[in-house]
């Protein structure tokens, strides 16, 4: 089973209509601040690489930067931090994301029903909440609309504390571009896509990371 | 299925007649008990038996060996010797004709690596000999349009619309037993016992093109093929409405079906999804999975989510209400139309509202009329009705005092048996007029199965309630099955 990096699972994953960020590759701190100069501050720096699945426990993200300064400084420890088994690394520049509501989604293969696509309530306390909904792959878009519909908490889709109501047919998109991505491709193992924030204006849940597993 | 496949489950729920093999002269074994089922129950094609000496038994004239019965006269056996001897019991059937076998026989895949090796050839021989194989190691089956009760255990139920397959044998007769308790009758009934040959799934495709099925119920425990699960779960969904009761659905009961069916566990979420994806009605409880089936037996199917509660007493309507609000139901809106044809009907304190609490202020044909009114209503797609029987109740406690029949006791006792059964008809001629489901919820369903309401629920065909709550989840199934239709333009 291999993991492929955060840039190359979204590239293939964009090839089924799933949106990311307009998001940058750089190589060094100096190609890192052009790329935030371009994007708007404030920035998240990542480090990416094939090797590297656990960014966040292994501290490879860095939120909320606000100025080129600061993006020279996370560009050049994020580097440093790099292990040899992390393969061919490379800084991703993407803008900051905010919103308070988190959902996730991805692909799982089933031992007895195959690809099934998954979303669920996100953020820290995912898993004590448990609310998620699966389909088997290929789904139409009634089923993802179903979905949703059938995610236990629906207060957090619906407006909330002044942000505006999750884009029910943006996450149908998702979700049907991973049903087709499982039909495309039998290698995959698995796909993560966690978090998807939700603009607090626009309703968009936009994947923030996605992690995509093939086998050998 | 296919035209022959048919024929074989013909073979099997309507034989012309049936062989008991096995039949023990002792009233505690499983053959003799078999033989009495099918003699007492009202089964008219011919019955035959064997029993090892030869002797009579419940005033049959028991034959040593299969080969003594005439040909073509029998299409069933019903299997109660022991595994060694089935393989050539199988062969001697097969050359009188029997073209369907259920086997009860334990020793076989529940039975360690020689009852497996056992099981298999069972399998190849029956295949080979052209006999459809049901079971081994299973409780018999039930077909009322034959009036055949073929099976080991009790009881027959009365005749009805509800199908049902079920991994455990036990299951099948919980089922049939609430169907005795409600009249909601069954058609067909099988446990599957191991499903050597036979599986659940393909019970439930002769059931989707039964004419004397409406709903099948089936009560699972493993998966093992669950993508080819899926697809034909959604052929047969397609065809008629499927509730299924799954086991070991947590952890603790996936391990407790692993000892009892060697099932392997499904994750819960993916089979919760994949019903919902195939369109099947999944129930949680045992009576939840019953009442699902049942409403479907005998209600029209609901064209929108929109409820309407009809009470005499307000607590009740007031936890329906809440009931209706968890549920994916609604609580219809009580329109002005509506609202002025029943300020008509009664006086100034009813509710005016959804739950519609008729507070007390009805009189000799204020239910009828009213149920009428709210079914007609454009804006409503169901109906609770709540009350029935209060009156009977009292009514009892009047004729098993000391004062009846004097006092003007017998006259008014009378008066409201006979108003509590005239109003379950009405619900019942009104649901079928309007074409809508209006489910009577009542605890006397279980407190006083006798009283005049919850008699002439049974007696209009319908299940009545023992709870609201279990009528609103009834018919949340019901709206369910008829989104996912809708949604998908069935």
């Amino acid at each position: 089973m291999t993991t492929l990096s955060e840039a190359e699972s979204k590239r293939r994953l964009s090839q089924f209509g799933i949106t990311f960020l307009d998001e940058r590759i750089a190589t060094d701190p100096q190609g890192a601040i052009a790329a935030a100069d371009a994007i708007g501050y404030p920035v998240v720096l990542k480090l990416s690489g094939d090797g590297i699945a656990h960014k966040t426990e292994r501290g490879l993200v860095r939120l909320n930067l606000t100025t080129a300064d600061a993006v020279r400084e996370a560009a050049t420890e994020l580097l440093a931090m790099a292990r040899d088994s992390d393969g061919d690394v490379e800084i991703l520049v993407a803008p900051m994301v905010k919103g308070t509501r988190e959902l996730i989604a991805g692909l799982v293969i089933d031992e007895q029903f195959g690809p099934c696509v998954m979303v669920g309530v996100g953020g820290i306390f995912a898993e004590a909440i448990a609310d998620a909904q699966i389909r088997l792959a290929p789904l139409d878009r009634v089923d993802a609309e179903e979905m949703l519909e059938q995610l236990a908490t629906q207060a957090l889709l619906g407006e909330f504390r002044g942000e505006v109501a999750v884009d029910r047919d943006a996450l149908c998109d998702v979700l049907l571009g991973l049903s087709a991505l499982a039909a495309s491709d039998n290698s995959i193992v698995s796909v993560d896509l966690n978090p998807l924030i939700v603009s607090p204006i626009t309703g968009l849940a936009v994947a923030v990371d996605a992690l995509v597993e093939i086998a050998p | 299925m296919n035209a022959s496949r048919r024929q074989e489950f013909k073979a099997l729920f309507e034989p012309k007649g049936v062989v008991v093999a096995g039949v023990s002269t002792h009233p505690g074994k499983f053959g003799y008990v078999a033989l009495h089922n099918i003699l007492s129950c009202g089964y008219k094609g011919a019955v035959a038996a064997t029993n090892r000496d030869g002797s009579s038994v419940l005033g049959v004239a028991t034959v040593a060996d299969i080969e003594y019965l005439p040909n073509d006269m029998y299409d069933l056996v019903f299997v109660c010797t022991p595994a060694s001897a089935n393989l050539e019991l199988l062969e001697a059937c097969a050359r009188k004709g029997i073209t369907a076998a259920f086997i009860t026989s334990a020793g076989y895949g529940e039975a360690g690596v020689s009852g497996r090796e056992a099981e298999a050839h069972l399998v190849a021989r029956a295949s080979e000999l052209g006999i459809l194989l049901a079971g081994p190691n299973g409780q018999g089956i039930v077909s009322t349009p034959s009036s055949l009760c073929a099976q080991i255990v009790a009881p027959f139920p009365p005749a009805g619309k509800i199908a049902i397959a079920s991994q455990s044998g036990n299951f099948v007769s919980s089922f049939l037993n609430l169907a005795k308790a409600t009249g909601v009758g069954i058609s067909r009934a099988v446990s599957a016992g191991n499903a050597a040959s036979v599986g659940i799934v393909d019970y439930l495709e002769f059931y989707a093109e039964d004419p004397e099925t409406a709903v099948s119920l089936a009560y699972l425990e493993g998966v093992s093929d669950g993508r080819a699960l899926f697809e034909r779960l959604g052929a047969i969904s397609a065809k008629k409405p499927l509730v299924i009761l799954k086991g070991g659905s947590t952890s603790g009961g996936a391990k407790a079906a692993a000892s009892h069916t060697g099932s392997l566990a499904a994750d819960d979420r993916i089979f919760d999804g994949m019903c919902r994806q195939a369109g099947v009605v999944r129930a949680d409880t045992v009576e939840d999975a019953f009442e699902a089936a049942a409403t479907f037996a005998t209600q029209p199917r609901v064209r929108g989510p929109r409820t309407m509660i009809v009470t005499t007493a307000g607590g009740w309507g007031v936890v329906t209400a809440d009931a209706i609000t968890r549920s994916d139901l609604t609580l219809a809106s009580l329109g002005d139309d509506l609202h002025s044809a029943i300020d008509a009907k009664l006086p100034p304190r009813w509710s005016r509202n959804n739950p519609i609490d008729l507070a007390g202020g009805e009189t000799r044909d204020t239910i009828p009329e009213v149920l009428e009114l709210v079914a007609r209503d454009p804006q409503v797609d169901a109906i609770v009705y709540l009350g029935l029987g209060i009156q009977s109740n009292q009514a009892r406690l009047m004729r098993n005092g000391p004062f009846y029949p004097d006092y003007g006791l017998e006259r008014i006792v009378a008066y409201h048996e006979r108003q509590d059964a005239r109003f379950a008809q009405a619900a019942d001629e009104i649901s079928r007029r309007y074409d809508k489901p209006i489910l009577t919820a009542s605890e006397l369903a279980i407190a006083d199965p006798d009283n005049a309401g919850p008699t002439a629920v049974r007696a209009s065909g319908r299940l009545c309630y023992a709870t609201a709550d279990r009528a609103v989840r009834a018919l949340e199934h019901l709206w369910r099955d008829s989104q996912y239709r809708a949604r998908r333009g069935r």
